[in-house]
């Protein structure tokens, strides 16, 4: 027994050594597979706070760039109101059905809640963001983000205040593509070379592929809405072990300047999940 | 000043600069990242108590952590040059611990040479270690062989930088 003291006594040191490697390495290899670990539940709270009050003064320096990119939606969204569309008859107004019973009835699907974007970093291999808007303000894991111009990540956990999102910069971020000219269904992954570029890959050779070509987000998506702009075709690629291209895509979010996101959520999210797991369980 | 005073508002410097500026450069590419963090642990008293230097790498790694999100790569990495830290010295200068003054390892207490062999050691295990661990996630060997070249120099770089700019008061003995 005395040994055993002894022995414990002689390398405690590195039996510390030993327990903090075994709790880091834990942390590090748990972390990928689960999200909801407590170190997200903790972190966020505190890194957050430390990080917003950075990025109050970091803002102003991309002010200019933020409003240009606000005044253009302004303006899509200005032109899309009611009042913007001539009707050649005025003897009646136009007055939308809200009863969701008439099967002519169009019914909302997406809901765009705005959030502020505290961190952001494009420099590393995974890139994270942090939003100013929680579980409390209605943020679920798995919500889509999009920016101004186009798709920016996923929600993947949120705390009461907090929510980090895995952005498209990340290496093992993965979204299904299609291209705006209707053929071809590819997958968005990131190289982690260049944060304005990504690739697009299993596009079939049989598709025509020009320099320009705009990627969006598919139809059958449950997360994102659809055709919202993910990047444009900048360099063409061919896979030669393959029958597939290998597209370089120029991101239609300018990861650099983000400063606002919108978190999306899916009113049909819970009756699409239920009806595909009746589908797995039988 | 009092050590732990000192050391407690350095720790929060390097964490700055780490965070909020060389965690927001652009890098040249993407195998340089500049990483200089671990140089607290560097510096640190050569009489600290072993079970504190590992304490506070793991600390130190955990904030990193918090910010980088990349929860225990960098805990890891800072824990075990917090471990080796005192064996390197003592490979180095053979010298009991309580001989040691209230001073730190720098090139006049260590001497020029000991001292950057120190540095350069510690600096190309830590960043051995932490890429190590990112390439077991994902990447090639020659993303791991390269960054571990490229991001060892930059740190270099970055510390030798330190060294010129922070006067730490050197005493000749």
């Amino acid at each position: 027994m005395r040994n055993v003291f002894l022995f414990f006594k002689k390398y405690s040191i590195f039996i510390f050594f030993l327990l903090m490697q075994g709790v880091s390495l834990y942390v590090l290899i748990t972390y990928n597979q689960f999200h909801h670990t407590l170190f997200d539940m903790f972190s966020s709270e505190v890194s957050g706070n430390v990080n917003f009050k950075v990025n109050k003064v970091e803002s102003y320096f991309s002010l200019a760039k933020e409003n240009e990119a606000l005044r253009i939606q302004n303006a899509k969204l200005l032109s899309q109101q009611k009042t913007s569309f001539f009707s050649p008859n005025t003897s009646f107004n136009f007055i939308a059905d809200s009863s969701t019973n008439d099967s002519g009835a169009v019914r909302s699907q997406f809901v765009y809640m705005p959030a502020k974007i505290i961190s952001n970093s494009v420099y590393l291999q995974q890139n994270y963001l942090m939003l100013y808007r929680g579980s409390e303000q209605g943020i679920l894991p798995n919500m889509a983000v999009v920016g101004t111009n186009g798709v920016i990540g996923t929600v993947i956990n949120t705390s009461k205040n907090m929510s980090i999102v895995m952005s498209l910069l990340h290496r093992q971020s993965k979204l299904i593509a299609v291209l705006k000219k209707g053929s071809g269904l590819g997958e968005i992954s990131w190289d982690g070379k260049n944060p304005a570029f990504l690739v697009l890959t299993k596009i079939p050779k049989t598709v025509v592929i020009k320099q320009g070509d705009t990627v969006i987000t598919t139809p059958y998506s449950d997360r994102f809405p659809p055709s919202s702009p993910i990047g444009t075709v900048y360099e063409v690629g061919q896979d030669k072990e393959t029958n597939t291209y290998i597209l370089k895509i120029k991101t239609a979010t300018d990861f650099f300047s983000i400063q606002h996101a919108y978190v999306v959520k899916n009113l049909l999210q819970n009756e699409m999940d239920e009806l595909k797991s009746k589908i797995i369980r039988e | 000043m009092n050590l732990i005073a000192k050391n407690t508002i350095r720790f929060f410097f390097i964490l700055f600069i780490q965070v909020f500026i060389l965690n927001k450069i652009p890098p040249l590419h993407q195998f340089v990242v500049p990483y200089f963090y671990f140089l607290f642990i560097l510096w640190l008293p050569f009489k600290t108590r072993r079970w504190v230097i590992l304490l506070v790498g793991f600390l130190l790694g955990f904030t990193i952590d918090m910010f980088y999100k990349t929860p225990g790569l960098h805990t890891s990495a800072s824990v075990l040059i917090a471990y080796l830290r005192p064996f390197v010295i003592n490979l180095l200068l053979p010298k009991e611990a309580t001989e040691w003054g209230n001073e730190e390892p720098n090139r006049v207490s260590m001497g020029a040479l000991p001292y950057t062999t120190y540095v350069i050691l510690l600096t190309i295990l830590h960043n051995l270690y932490l890429i190590f661990l990112e390439w077991m996630q994902f990447g090639s060997f020659l993303y791991f062989l390269g960054k571990l070249i490229a991001t060892s120099l930059v740190s270099l770089l970055l510390i030798l930088i330190s060294e010129l700019l922070v006067n730490r008061r050197i005493r000749t003995r």
